[in-house]
């Protein structure tokens, strides 16, 4: 995406997605890192609340995966950037898969639209039989 | 196995979740209640979530669940202590928990269970 500049890396984890209790680590993992940022207590709710759905998803469609935690920077912005890669079956209809409520897990249909709503910057790079791909930012507001 | 405690208080059961769940530890609680809602023919359920830092889209879903199958067994689930940053969140993640009664905090839970009963 163009309108964004890429941001500076400060640090950056890996966490491998292969059970529940990864994202458990996962979501304590993303809370250090938005506390150590400097985020409100809604902003660190909302990028745990984010990194947990789309970690679930990582496990439940793309059979497991991993997680890379960073802190980035732009300009004196900082923010919390997570990616999301699996070696699944990818998704065939992007556009469906971000609706609110379309599911093919039976869940709720929350995770892509609401991970997306809880983000300042989204971004979803997937294909059949080549895996899936999900970054997302959350700035600190000034 | 790891399990969420139930606690019985008259005919209601109580429950205080007070670590970061994963799934399988939130599925086997509704089940759990389920079972003890009939086993104990509880006429309600407090669940106090004032602890969870975090209700994700599925911890939702189990507590809508949880109020629905209660229902259904004729008892009342009533959810408390959510704390601000969380009922944001989840109200922008997509998810009003819809059906499911709540109170600010136990005291005013138990008042609406027992008032539900007389």
């Amino acid at each position: 995406m163009s309108s964004h500049p890429v941001p500076r890396v400060d640090s950056s984890e890996e966490l491998a997605l292969r059970s529940g209790e990864d994202v458990v680590r996962l979501r304590q993992a993303v809370r250090e890192r938005a506390v150590g940022v400097g985020f409100s207590l809604v902003d660190q709710t909302k990028i745990v609340t984010a990194a947990s759905e789309l970690g679930r998803n990582t496990i439940q469609y793309g059979g497991g995966g991993k997680a890379r935690i960073e802190v980035v920077a732009n300009g004196t912005r900082r923010g919390v950037r997570l990616e999301f890669v699996d070696e699944g079956p990818g998704i065939a209809d992007l556009a469906l898969a971000m609706k609110d409520g379309y599911t093919t897990g039976g869940g709720l249909g929350l995770g892509l639209s609401g991970a997306k709503r809880l983000s300042d910057e989204f971004k979803i790079d997937s294909a059949p039989g080549q895996g899936t791909r999900v970054s997302i930012i959350r700035w600190k507001p000034y | 196995m790891e399990r969420i405690p139930i606690l019985r208080m008259g005919r209601f059961l109580l429950v205080t979740i007070q670590v970061d769940m994963h799934d399988q530890l939130a599925l086997t609680l509704q089940d759990d209640l389920t079972q003890r809602i009939v086993s104990d023919r509880a006429k309600g359920v407090l669940i106090d979530i004032s602890s969870l830092d975090v209700v994700d889209s599925f911890i939702g879903r189990m507590i809508s669940n949880i109020a629905g199958m209660s229902r259904v067994l004729d008892a009342q689930t009533v959810v408390v202590g959510m704390r601000p940053a969380v009922a944001i969140t989840l109200v922008e993640l997509g998810l009003d928990l819809a059906g499911v009664r709540t109170a600010l905090n136990v005291e005013k839970g138990m008042a609406l269970l027992q008032g539900a009963q007389s």
